[in-house]
């Protein structure tokens, strides 16, 4: 027994060695463009990397097809890190051993551990709608570029279309529910700066981690301070458990804008489309099917004789991973363009802060990405469910670009 | 390591209590100090340079809570807690106060150990799962505050920027460098525990674990030494959150969450508890089995399938191999892999004869 246990593990070890010497991704010939894709498909908040990162395959998939990006192919390692840092670094390291020109960094640990090491190797990492919000600061973070609205950018945009929405702004009372970590809470001077200048009250209520019990901040809202509007700010499984406590205390759920991680099929579909119905979202990039570019890729699947993949179903993750593919493949374009070959880490960054006007009808908002924003504008819109789907409810806007100047400018006084 | 102590002869106290008593181990151990130092950081890229980084920091890690969990029987669920003490500390001195990197790591573990020891008062009272508990408190309540004081974490983002750490005016920026940094400290860190067994104190610890009541009867002072070993166990766990402070170049507390507590748990009772052989097979186990599975699933799937087709496929499969293969280690053999190679080694001493 112990004799044959002792031939197994050597066997096992061989046949180790041998994959990881004849691993494809190792061996292939480097004449490709490599992004990175670090993504979580197992971690805590997998509800959204299961659906994202098909969408950012897909879209390179088909841009390959199509004959690549200025003839060159892309070629896409995506990485599993779990949400966890050090597999996060590995990743990073591993996409850098492999030449990658950018990375779509996920996860808000995951970029604040990898910013300075960005910066050092010149290679531009992604955070859309997620990591800092004053990395929108090109100067301060030549490397990081959020590409899609912040927190802050949220935090204004809900401000605005709340504002729009209500009668009088005399006695107007937010109430701000957010999930208790450092991105959970980034946005709050957005909302102070805000609440003093518009003269609304405001008050918050933080859930702890993991974010699946919050009845008590609920009743706190419905019963005591009876705002007119709730604005969440929740991950993972938590935005589903706001909707039914919400509907529970009897809230008028059409009062409810949830941030852009809580404003998804799978949200609703977790608490229930019924309960859900009113629920406004806002979103960074479009919804829905209805864009050409993903009648594209259901085409390029029908063509290979397949189904298109169920995850297109989901359209608010999978349209967001066809978004930031979409970028990272419009830099890389532009640096091609402007810079010639071989592609670096440096010409994609400039690639990144020269897009303008690639807005894939409507699938990508208006953004502009300069050397001085690397968020692109900070554009969102608001969706709502209604009947079973999420519905837009304005264009593309941003709102109160002063405010996020002054808490910019307040950030990089404050270094850190 | 290996043992044939066939033909060893001692012939004073010293040669009997020296670290490595068999000239045969004493070569290997050398030897493997040689690889680490010169060829391997010579020849590694930059990819298996931040992976070995990885494993030197779990390393020192692992070891500290061995100090604790393995040698004094003291079980601890707030490690990564007194981690994320060191590498605040150690960020807020480097920044606010501008000291330099040694200053700062020595720093780290030194406030790691007060407050590691402030958390083990509990464990004069209670034992076992009661203590874990409690430290698991010290777990949530140093997070929580890390989360919310903003003197201590620099802003509502918890998170504090370090410059890159400069030794005599010479600035470690690259992976090679921290290499070298992280080799040493945690070399030094093995040395001391290694001996820390051989002194009066390590073996106060010993005997508290295998029976407080009977060590109190023979002369040791329970609440002194009990307190030392969490002290000297942060201590090692500060300095890890300081490594990993200046590794990374930030300090950002979820890092150091109840996940890493309980992983760094897992390292020492896969790879033995009381042992600082098993630290290392242990803290190199858990580091480096997610990314070889990745390796070897992703060379099976890619020889069938387009990766991105069955990524989701991909990484589930690793998570059941990866409590698959747990499962099946602990139970080829209960007492970790420090046993397993003990198994080996001691095949190897009588070899080629069978006794």
């Amino acid at each position: 027994m112990r004799k044959r246990l002792a031939h197994l593990s050597v066997a096992v070890a061989i046949l180790v060695l041998v994959l990881a010497l004849v691993n494809p991704e190792v061996t292939w010939a480097t004449h490709e463009i490599v992004v990175g894709l670090q993504c979580d498909r197992t971690g805590p908040v997998q509800t959204i990397g299961v659906f994202l990162c098909p969408g950012f395959h897909d879209y390179v998939k088909l841009v390959n097809k199509k004959g690549g990006v200025e003839g060159h192919k892309i070629r896409v390692i995506e990485i599993d890190h779990k949400y966890e840092v050090p597999l996060g670094v590995e990743a990073y390291e591993r996409f850098k051993q492999q030449g990658a020109v950018s990375v779509s960094l996920y996860g808000t640990p995951n970029v604040y551990a990898l910013t300075p090491r960005l910066t050092e190797d010149k290679i531009p990492g992604t955070s859309p709608g997620f990591g800092r919000a004053d990395a929108t600061d090109g100067t301060r973070f030549p490397y990081v570029f959020p590409i899609a609205a912040s927190y802050w950018s949220q935090a204004t945009a809900s401000v605005k279309y709340i504002l729009d929405h209500s009668k009088g702004k005399k006695g107007l009372k937010i109430a701000f529910l957010y999930y208790d970590n450092p991105a959970g809470r980034e946005p709050l001077p957005i909302f102070e700066k805000l609440a003093k200048r518009e003269g609304f009250e405001l008050r918050t209520f933080a859930v702890p981690p993991p974010g699946i019990e919050m009845s008590a901040q609920i009743l706190d809202i419905a019963q005591r301070f009876k705002p007119d509007w709730v604005i969440t700010h929740l991950f993972g499984r938590s935005p589903s458990v706001s909707m039914k406590e919400l509907r529970r205390v009897g809230f008028p759920m059409d009062h409810v804008i949830g941030f852009v991680w809580g404003a998804a099929e799978a949200d609703a579909e977790a608490a229930g489309w019924s309960t859900a119905e009113g629920y406004l979202g806002i979103q960074f990039a479009g919804v829905g099917s209805d864009f050409p570019i993903l009648k594209e890729i259901a085409k390029m699947y029908r063509d290979e004789g397949k189904d298109p993949p169920r995850e297109m179903n989901s359209t608010v993750y999978y349209n967001r991973g066809v978004l930031i593919a979409a970028l990272h493949t419009e830099a890389i374009r532009q640096a091609i363009k402007r810079f010639g070959l071989p592609v670096t880490g440096e010409k994609v960054k400039k690639g990144f802060e020269s897009i303008k006007g690639f807005t894939l009808e409507g699938l990508v908002p208006p953004l502009e990405i300069t050397p001085n924003d690397h968020e692109g504008g900070g554009w969102v819109r608001i969706y709502q469910i209604k009947g079973g789907k999420w519905a837009p409810m304005t264009d593309w806007f941003k709102a109160y670009g002063d405010v996020i100047q002054e808490a910019l400018k307040e950030a990089a006084a404050k270094g850190s | 390591m290996i043992n044939r102590e066939c033909g060893v002869l001692k012939t004073s106290y010293e040669a009997d209590m020296a670290l490595y008593p068999i000239p045969l181990a004493r070569s290997t151990v050398l030897g493997i100090a040689i690889i680490v130092f010169l060829p391997f950081p010579v020849l590694a890229n930059d990819y298996l340079l931040s992976v070995a980084n990885l494993v030197n920091i779990a390393i020192l890690g692992a070891l500290g809570l061995n100090i604790l969990t393995g040698y004094t029987g003291q079980v601890s669920l707030g490690h990564g807690a007194f981690m994320s003490v060191g590498a605040y500390t150690a960020a807020i001195l480097a920044t606010r106060y501008h000291l330099p990197f040694w200053l700062a790591l020595a720093a780290g573990g030194v406030m790691a150990a007060a407050v590691g020891s402030f958390f083990g008062i509990p464990s004069l009272r209670i034992k076992g799962l009661y203590l874990a508990i409690a430290t698991l408190a010290g777990q949530f309540i140093i997070e929580w505050s890390l989360n919310h004081i903003t003197w201590i974490s620099g802003g509502i983002q918890s998170s504090i920027y370090v410059p890159r750490p400069a030794l005599g005016g010479y600035v470690i920026n690259t992976q090679r460098g921290m290499y070298y940094l992280i080799l040493i400290v945690v070399s030094l860190g093995i040395v001391a525990a290694m001996n820390l067994f051989r002194t009066r104190v390590g073996r106060a610890f010993v005997a508290i674990r295998d029976h407080d009541v009977a060590a109190e009867i023979i002369g040791i002072n329970i609440f002194r030494y009990k307190l030392l070993s969490f002290a000297i166990s942060s201590f090692y766990a500060g300095v890890t959150g300081v490594l990993y402070t200046y590794y990374l170049g930030i300090a950002n507390y979820e890092q150091f969450t109840i996940v890493t507590s309980v992983n760094f748990l897992a390292m020492i009772i896969i790879g033995g508890l009381g042992s600082i052989l098993g630290s290392i097979f242990g803290a190199a186990f858990i580091t480096l089995l997610p990314i070889l599975l990745r390796y070897v699933v992703e060379g099976i799937g890619g020889l069938f399938f387009t990766i991105s087709d069955v990524a989701g496929v991909l990484t589930n499969l690793q998570l059941i191999l990866f409590g698959g293969l747990i499962i099946f280690f602990l139970i080829v053999e209960p007492d970790g892999l420090k046993k397993l190679w003990r198994n080996i080694t001691d095949y190897f001493r009588v070899w080629p004869f069978p006794y």
